[in-house]
């Protein structure tokens, strides 16, 4: 097992998360697919740091807390917005992403 | 070697097979299960890695945390027993070929990079090495990370409670 291995894995969890950013409607999968590329991204840097070179500066744990500060910063945005979901909710009983416009004039 | 090699490609099978799931289901709520899968084959993943401390973090945060609210949310803004909770696409052609050229772009570059490749590590506890390395090299991101904390819990609790009427 390579790093490329898990490269592939990644770059398909990837492109999967973009397709379902793009092609969603609903909110919440958006937020879904969101999750799927933070994922990918976290997989790439713990792949980078066990099978990479290791150098002074950079030691090979650092791709594992990278990994670590990924995954906290996606708990931060889901909470943030479920949140925001939730609100828009509250106020149109609707979140499609394609219906929600006030802002465009 | 050879199990090892057994088990990545079952774990990516896990990880890829059910995110399809996430990505085409029309079923919001079978996306939302699906996710758990695709989750916990990258917990797996990253224990094939030996990065031990990590599976479990991700385990305890995405599976524990994020499916949860993500769960709340689908159950809270859909009538799961009435309608079904319907996740229409649009744009699907378009999306496709997007998702196609960002794959394309990303694998090529994967494969064609000679990446620089260090000696193999052995499998051991990482624990005490990410302890340390967040108490001195990593010690301003973390603390960083935990203002942002912070900021998220008090903005969550004013976006999302309901508005008093005057």
């Amino acid at each position: 097992m390579g790093v490329q291995h898990y490269l592939f894995v990644s770059a398909v969890l990837a492109s999967l998360g973009v397709i379902a950013m793009v092609s969603r409607r609903n909110a919440v999968s958006i937020l879904m697919g969101i999750e799927l590329i933070l994922n990918a991204a976290a997989l790439n840097f713990v792949a980078f740091g066990r099978y990479g070179r290791e150098t002074a500066a950079t030691p090979w744990l650092s791709g594992q807390i990278f990994g670590i500060f990924t995954i906290v910063l996606a708990a931060a945005e889901a909470a943030i917005a479920l949140a925001i979901i939730i609100a828009i909710y509250h106020a149109r009983a609707n979140i499609n992403a394609d219906e929600l416009q006030e802002l465009r004039q | 070697m050879q199990a090892a090699d057994f088990f990545f490609y079952l774990f990516a099978a896990l990880t890829i097979v059910p995110a399809i799931v996430v990505v085409f289901s029309r079923n919001l709520l079978y996306a939302a299960f699906s996710l758990l899968f695709t989750l916990s084959g990258v917990a797996a993943l990253y224990a094939l890695m030996g990065a031990d401390f990590l599976a479990i973090t991700q385990v305890l945060v995405y599976i524990g945390g994020i499916l949860i609210l993500i769960l709340f949310g689908v159950m809270f803004t859909q009538r799961v027993y009435d309608v079904r909770a319907e996740a229409a696409s649009f744009n699907r052609r378009r999306a496709m070929l997007i998702g196609i050229v960002v794959f394309a772009t990303l694998w090529g570059t994967a494969r064609s990079v000679p990446w620089p490749v260090g000696p193999p590590r052995a499998l051991a506890p990482t624990t005490a090495g990410i302890g340390d390395l967040l108490l001195s090299r990593f010690l301003l991101p973390f603390e960083v990370v935990s203002v942002l904390l912070l900021v998220v819990l008090i903005g969550v609790v004013l976006v999302g409670k309901k508005e008093v009427e005057e």
